[in-house]
C-alpha cells in the first residue's frame, strides 16, 4: 500500500462536492470516486463520508434520491444542487490560493529572502 | 423567522426520527454491501466479504450517532437521552431521590401556601371592576377606618376627587322566611354601594342612591350568590319575596354575582340590606349622631387623574371643615388612603408584616433546601467522579455532562415541585372551605390561582437550577486521567466554603423559628393562664338580640329581665348576669370619659377613651369579676335614679389617680352627663388578649339600655342538661325569638384564634427548618467523615484519643451549628417585636426560651451528628490502611 496522507479537517466536504459534481453518486461510489481522482493518495475512513453528506443535505448543497446502482442494489444517490455547485467553485478558489501560498512559502530559498 | 424555521424543522424531524433511522440504516448497510461485492469479486468467499466490509467501516453507532448530530434535531433528541438517563440515575438510587423529592416538596409546598396566603389576603385586590383605584378612607393618626354616618353624608356630598363614596358595617340580624327564625350576618351598605362598586347584578335587581328616603325607608335585600345557593337552593323565582327580617317585611331584590362576596376579604356576608334601615336591623339609629362612629368603613373609586396625595388633600380639607363645624364630635379629621379589603391599617399592617415574615422565613427555607441538595448532588458528583472522567475519556464534552447534571437536578425539582404544588393546593383549599369560628362569619379566602402555580413553578426551577449548579466547578475541574489512575482524591478543603456559609444560615434560620415559635408557645400558654378580669369556666353564654324578634323601647329592659329572672330558676344555676357586649369579643365599645373638670367636652379634652359596658346588676358576679371596693350596682340605679357606675382600676388610677380617690367620684361623658363611682373591680382583658391594661367602666343596664344581650349564666351542674333547659326556658318566653347557647371557653376561641394561628404555622416552619438543618448537618458531617476516613485511620493507628478523633471529624460541624445558633437567637430575639402584635405578651426575654432554644440546638446537633460520630469512632485503622 502507498504512503497516503490524513485528510485536513473541513476538506472532506470539498472533496464530496468534487466528486459528485461528475455526476449522480451513492456514498460508497462517492468515496470510490474520491479515490480514482486522487490516485488512492487519500485516506478517509468509510463510515467518516456520512456524517459529511447528511451535513451537506441540510445545508442545501446536496439532494438524495434512492434508486439502483450498478450492482442493482438499492442505494442513495446524492446529486449536487445549484447552491452545491456554487459553494464548490468558491471553496475550490480558496483551497487554490491557500495552496499555492503555502506552495511557494515553502519552496523559498534562502536567496530568494 | 429564522429561529421558527429551525425551531420547526427540528420538530419536524424529529417526527420523522423513525423513518430517518431506518434510512440510515438501510444507507449505510448498502454501503457495506457494495464494498462486500467488490471484495467478493476480488476472490474473498462472501462471509468472509461481508466481515472485512464491516470492519473497514469503521464504528457504525459513532458514525449514526454524528449523522443524526448533522442532520440536525439533536438537541431535542438528546434531551430525551438525558431525561431517561436521569430516570435511570434516580431510579437506581431511590433513597437520594426520595430525600430529594421529599426535601423540596416540603419547601416548595411552604413557599406556595405561604405565597398563596399572602397573594389572596394582600396582593389580589377586591373582587370589583377596576379595584386599582379603589380605595378606603383612614381617619386620624392612629389610622381608623370607622366613621359617622353624618361625617360620611358631608364627606361623600363634598369631596371632589372620588366618582362616588360608598360605606358598609357588619351586622347580626334575624331572618324568617317562613319555616324558623335563624341569625344571618349581614352588610348594612348605603344605597349607592353597588353603583359605586360597580358591581352588576347577577339576577333581579340592586338597591340604588334613589331608594332612600330617610329612616328604614328602603327595606330591601340583595343576596350573596352563596347564600341564595344554601338557602334558596338556587330559586329564580325568589326575586320579589318578601322575608322577616327581625319581623320587618323586606323585598329580596335580587342576587350579587357569584364572584363578588362583599368589601371585606375575610367575612362572607349573607346579604346585603340598606343602612338607611338601620333602625330595623340593629334595633337602635345612630344615622343622626355625629359623634358615633358605627360605620365599619368608607370606600370608593377615585376619579380618573386624581392622585391618592390630591384626593388626601381633599378629604384633609372638608375634615377642618367639619372640625370647626362640630367641635364636640369631630376630633382629628384628618384622613390618608388604604387598600379596602382588610379594614385598613388596623388589621392589614400586623396582618402584612406577619405574612411577610413567613414569607421570607419560607424563602429561607427554600434556599436552605437548595443548599441541602446542592451539597448531597456533589457529593453524588463527587461518588461518580469515576463514570464522569470515563465519560470525558470516551470524549464527551464537559457542556454534555454539565448537561445531564442539570437535567437530574431539574428534574427531582419539576417531581418535587409538583408534589409541593399538590400538598399546597390541597391545604389551601381546605383553609378557603374552612370556617374558623362557628360564631362569626369568618373565612380564610385563599384558593390558589395562576400566580400561585406560576410561583410554584418558577421556584422549584430556580431551586432546580440553583442546587445543580453546586457541583459545575467539580466537574469542570475532572482530570479523568488522574481520577482513573488513582480513585477520587479527597482534599481537605479548610478554607470557609459557599457550603459553610449556606449552613451557618440554614442552621440560624432554624434557631429563629424555633426562637420564635418557643417565643409564641410561651406567649399562648401566659395568655391562657393570665387573668382575663372574669372566668370563664362553668359559664354558659346565651346570645341574643332582641331588635331580631321585634322588641323596641321599653320593651327591651323589661324582656332582658324576665330572661334573667326566668333561668336563675333553672336547678344547678347559680348567677345570672347580661352584658351588651362581651369583653374580648369582636370589638369593643368605648367612650371618651372627662374629668368633672372639664367644661369644653371635646374629644381632645379626654381623659381617656373607656371601655364601655352596659350590664345588669347581676354581671358581675356572674363572670366572677371581682369587686375590689365599693358596691355593685343594683335594679334600683334605674332611669329615676342618679346615674353611677363601677369602673376597674386601670380606669380609676388613669382619671382619678387612684382607687380611693375614684370611690364616689364623679366623671364626665360627652354628653355632659355626671357618673358617680360606686364601686371598683379588677382588671381584665377587653378588646385582645395582647393590649395593655385599658380603662374600663360598668354602667347599669336600666340607665343605657342596649338590646344586643348576651346572658351569662354560672351553674355547676351537667352543661348538657343546662343547654336543653336554657333552650326551653327562653322558648316559652318567645318561641320566635333567635337566639344560640354556648360556652364561654367556645367564644374564647375567637380571642385566641390569632395567636392559635400565628403559634400554629410558626410551629410547623419551625419544625420544617429543624428537619432541614438535621439534613444538613448530617450531610457536612457525613461527607467531612467519608473524606477523612483515611486521615482519622492514621490518626488512630498513631494513638489518638476517641475525643480527639471526634474533635478532628466534627468540630467544624460544632463550631458551624454554634455560629449558626448564635446568629438565630439574636436574629429570634428582634423578630419578637413583630409577633407582639398578634401574641400575648411575646418576650424573648425570658429564661425558659432562651434555655430552649439552645437545648433545642444541641439536640438537633447531637442527633443529626450521631451516625457520622459513630462511623467515625468504629474506624478500625487496620482495615482501612490495609485497603489503601
Amino acid at each position: 500500500m502507498t504512503a497516503q496522507a490524513q485528510l485536513l479537517p473541513g476538506t472532506l466536504d470539498l472533496l464530496i462536492l468534487r466528486a459528485v459534481s461528475l455526476g449522480p453518486l451513492h456514498g460508497y461510489g462517492i468515496l470510490l470516486r474520491i479515490g480514482q481522482i486522487s490516485g488512492n493518495a487519500l485516506l478517509i475512513e468509510q463510515g467518516a463520508l456520512y456524517p459529511g453528506l447528511f451535513r451537506l443535505v441540510r445545508q442545501g448543497l446536496l439532494t438524495a434520491s434512492w434508486g439502483t446502482s450498478e450492482n442493482n442494489r438499492r442505494a442513495k444517490f446524492y446529486e449536487l444542487t445549484a447552491a452545491g455547485r456554487k459553494r464548490l467553485r468558491e471553496e475550490t478558489d480558496n483551497w487554490n490560493r491557500l495552496a499555492t501560498a503555502i506552495g511557494s512559502a515553502l519552496a523559498a530559498q534562502p536567496e530568494e529572502v | 423567522m429564522r429561529l421558527l424555521d429551525s425551531l420547526r424543522f427540528r420538530i419536524a424531524t424529529l417526527f420523522r426520527r423513525s423513518q430517518m433511522n431506518a434510512e440510515m440504516e438501510d444507507e449505510l448497510r448498502s454501503h457495506i454491501q457494495h464494498r462486500a461485492d467488490d471484495l467478493e469479486r476480488s476472490g474473498l468467499p462472501r462471509a468472509e466479504a461481508e466481515r472485512r466490509a464491516r470492519i473497514e467501516f469503521g464504528g457504525q453507532v459513532r458514525y449514526k450517532e454524528e449523522c443524526r448530530e448533522a442532520a440536525g434535531g439533536t438537541l431535542i433528541e438528546s434531551l430525551q437521552q438525558d431525561v431517561r438517563f436521569a430516570l435511570r440515575m434516580l431510579h437506581k438510587s431511590p433513597g437520594f431521590t426520595a430525600v430529594a423529592v421529599v426535601t423540596l416538596a416540603v419547601a416548595i409546598a411552604a413557599n406556595a401556601v405561604v405565597f398563596g396566603v399572602l397573594n389572596a389576603l394582600i396582593l389580589r385586590p377586591l373582587n370589583v371592576p377596576q379595584a386599582q383605584s379603589l380605595y378606603g378612607l383612614e381617619r386620624g393618626s392612629d389610622k381608623a377606618v370607622n366613621q359617622s354616618y353624618p361625617d360620611y353624608l358631608d364627606l361623600r356630598d363634598r369631596n371632589r376627587s372620588f366618582e362616588d363614596l360608598a360605606a358598609y358595617n357588619v351586622a347580626a340580624v334575624g331572618l324568617d322566611t317562613g319555616n324558623n327564625p335563624s341569625s344571618a350576618w349581614i352588610l348594612e351598605v348605603t344605597g349607592n354601594y353597588f353603583d359605586a362598586l360597580g358591581i352588576q347584578p347577577y339576577l333581579g335587581r340592586f338597591f340604588h342612591g334613589s331608594d332612600e328616603h330617610g329612616s328604614n325607608s328602603a327595606p330591601y335585600i340583595v343576596l350573596t350568590y352563596a347564600f341564595w345557593h344554601s338557602h334558596f337552593q338556587d330559586d329564580r323565582g325568589v326575586v320579589g319575596r318578601v322575608v322577616q327580617l327581625n319581623k320587618h317585611p323586606f323585598t329580596i331584590l335580587g342576587v350579587a354575582p357569584p364572584e363578588f362576596g362583599g368589601t371585606l376579604v375575610f367575612v362572607f356576608p349573607d346579604f346585603w340590606v340598606p343602612i338607611v334601615n338601620q333602625e330595623q336591623v340593629e334595633g337602635v339609629n345612630v344615622l343622626n349622631a355625629r359623634g358615633k362612629r358605627g360605620i365599619l368603613m368608607v370606600l370608593g373609586h377615585l376619579k380618573a387623574g386624581v392622585t391618592p396625595s390630591q384626593a388626601v388633600a381633599d378629604l384633609n380639607s372638608i375634615g377642618s371643615y367639619l372640625e370647626k363645624t362640630y367641635p364636640k364630635d369631630d376630633g382629628q379629621m384628618t384622613f390618608s388612603l388604604t387598600r379596602p379589603g382588610l379594614a385598613g391599617d388596623w388589621l392589614g399592617r400586623p396582618l402584612r408584616a406577619f405574612l411577610m415574615g413567613l414569607m421570607l422565613l419560607a424563602g429561607l427555607i427554600l434556599l436552605a433546601a437548595c443548599a441541602n441538595l446542592g451539597s448531597l448532588f456533589a457529593a453524588r458528583a463527587a461518588d461518580r467522579s469515576r463514570e464522569v472522567a470515563l465519560r470525558l475519556a470516551l470524549g464527551a464534552t464537559r457542556i454534555r455532562i454539565l448537561r445531564q447534571l442539570f437535567t437530574e437536578a431539574v428534574l427531582i425539582s419539576l417531581i418535587g415541585g409538583t408534589a409541593g404544588l399538590w400538598c399546597s393546593v390541597v391545604l389551601l383549599r381546605g383553609l378557603s372551605a374552612w370556617r374558623p369560628l362557628p360564631t362569626a362569619p369568618l373565612q380564610v379566602p385563599v384558593n390558589p390561582d395562576a400566580n400561585v402555580y406560576g410561583v410554584a413553578l418558577l421556584l422549584s426551577l430556580a431551586s432546580g437550577f440553583l442546587f445543580g449548579a453546586v457541583p459545575v466547578r467539580q466537574v469542570l475541574h475532572t482530570d479523568p486521567y488522574q481520577v482513573i489512575k488513582s480513585g477520587s482524591t479527597g482534599t481537605v478543603g479548610r478554607r470557609i466554603t459557599v457550603r459553610d456559609l449556606l449552613l451557618v444560615v440554614q442552621i440560624a434560620i432554624c434557631a429563629l423559628l424555633v426562637t420564635s415559635s418557643l417565643v409564641a408557645v410561651r406567649g399562648l400558654v401566659r395568655s391562657l393562664h393570665s387573668s382575663f378580669g372574669f372566668e370563664p369556666q362553668n359559664a354558659m353564654l346565651v346570645e341574643t338580640a332582641l331588635s331580631m324578634a321585634g322588641y323596641s323601647g321599653d320593651t327591651v329592659p323589661a324582656m332582658q329581665k324576665r330572661m334573667i329572672n326566668a333561668l336563675e330558676t333553672i336547678p344547678g344555676v347559680q348567677s345570672v348576669g347580661l352584658v351588651d357586649r362581651l369583653p374580648l369579643y369582636y370589638g369593643a365599645n368605648s367612650s371618651y370619659v372627662f374629668t368633672d373638670k372639664t367644661t369644653d367636652l371635646r374629644p381632645a379634652n379626654a381623659a381617656a377613651e373607656a371601655m364601655r359596658y352596659n350590664i345588669s346588676p347581676e354581671y358581675l358576679d356572674a363572670a366572677r369579676t371581682t369587686l375590689l371596693a365599693g358596691r355593685t350596682l343594683t335594679w334600683h340605679d334605674d332611669k329615676g335614679a342618679p346615674r353611677v357606675a363601677v369602673v376597674n382600676r386601670e380606669f380609676a388610677s388613669k382619671i382619678f389617680g387612684s382607687a380611693t380617690n375614684a370611690m364616689n367620684s364623679y366623671y364626665k361623658t360627652k354628653d355632659g352627663s355626671r357618673i358617680q363611682v360606686v364601686g371598683i373591680v379588677e382588671d381584665g382583658k377587653y378588646a385582645s388578649l395582647a393590649e395593655d391594661p385599658q380603662p374600663a367602666m360598668f354602667l347599669p343596664i336600666l340607665q343605657s339600655p342596649s338590646s344586643q344581650a348576651c346572658l351569662v349564666v354560672r351553674s355547676n351542674g351537667d352543661s348538657q342538661q343546662l343547654v336543653a333547659a336554657i333552650k326551653s326556658t327562653v322558648q316559652d318566653l318567645d318561641a320566635g325569638l333567635p337566639f344560640t347557647i354556648r360556652t364561654w371557653n367556645q367564644e374564647l376561641e375567637s380571642a385566641l384564634f390569632p395567636s392559635r394561628m400565628a403559634t400554629l404555622s410558626l410551629g410547623v416552619l419551625g419544625v420544617m427548618g429543624a428537619m432541614l438543618s438535621i439534613t444538613g448537618i448530617f450531610g457536612m458531617a457525613a461527607y467531612s467523615v467519608s473524606k477523612r476516613l483515611k486521615e482519622l485511620g492514621i490518626r488512630m493507628a498513631l494513638g489518638a484519643q476517641r475525643k480527639e478523633v471526634l474533635q478532628a471529624a466534627l468540630g467544624r460541624a460544632f463550631k458551624l451549628l454554634t455560629i449558626g445558633s448564635a446568629a438565630g437567637l439574636l436574629l429570634g430575639i428582634l423578630a419578637s417585636r413583630v409577633l407582639a402584635f398578634i401574641v400575648y405578651q411575646a418576650t424573648p426575654r425570658d429564661p425558659l426560651v432562651l434555655a430552649g432554644v439552645v437545648l433545642a440546638m444541641l439536640l438537633l446537633g447531637l442527633l443529626a451528628t450521631w451516625i457520622p460520630a459513630k462511623r467515625a469512632l468504629s474506624i478500625d485503622p487496620m482495615i482501612l490502611l490495609r485497603e489503601e
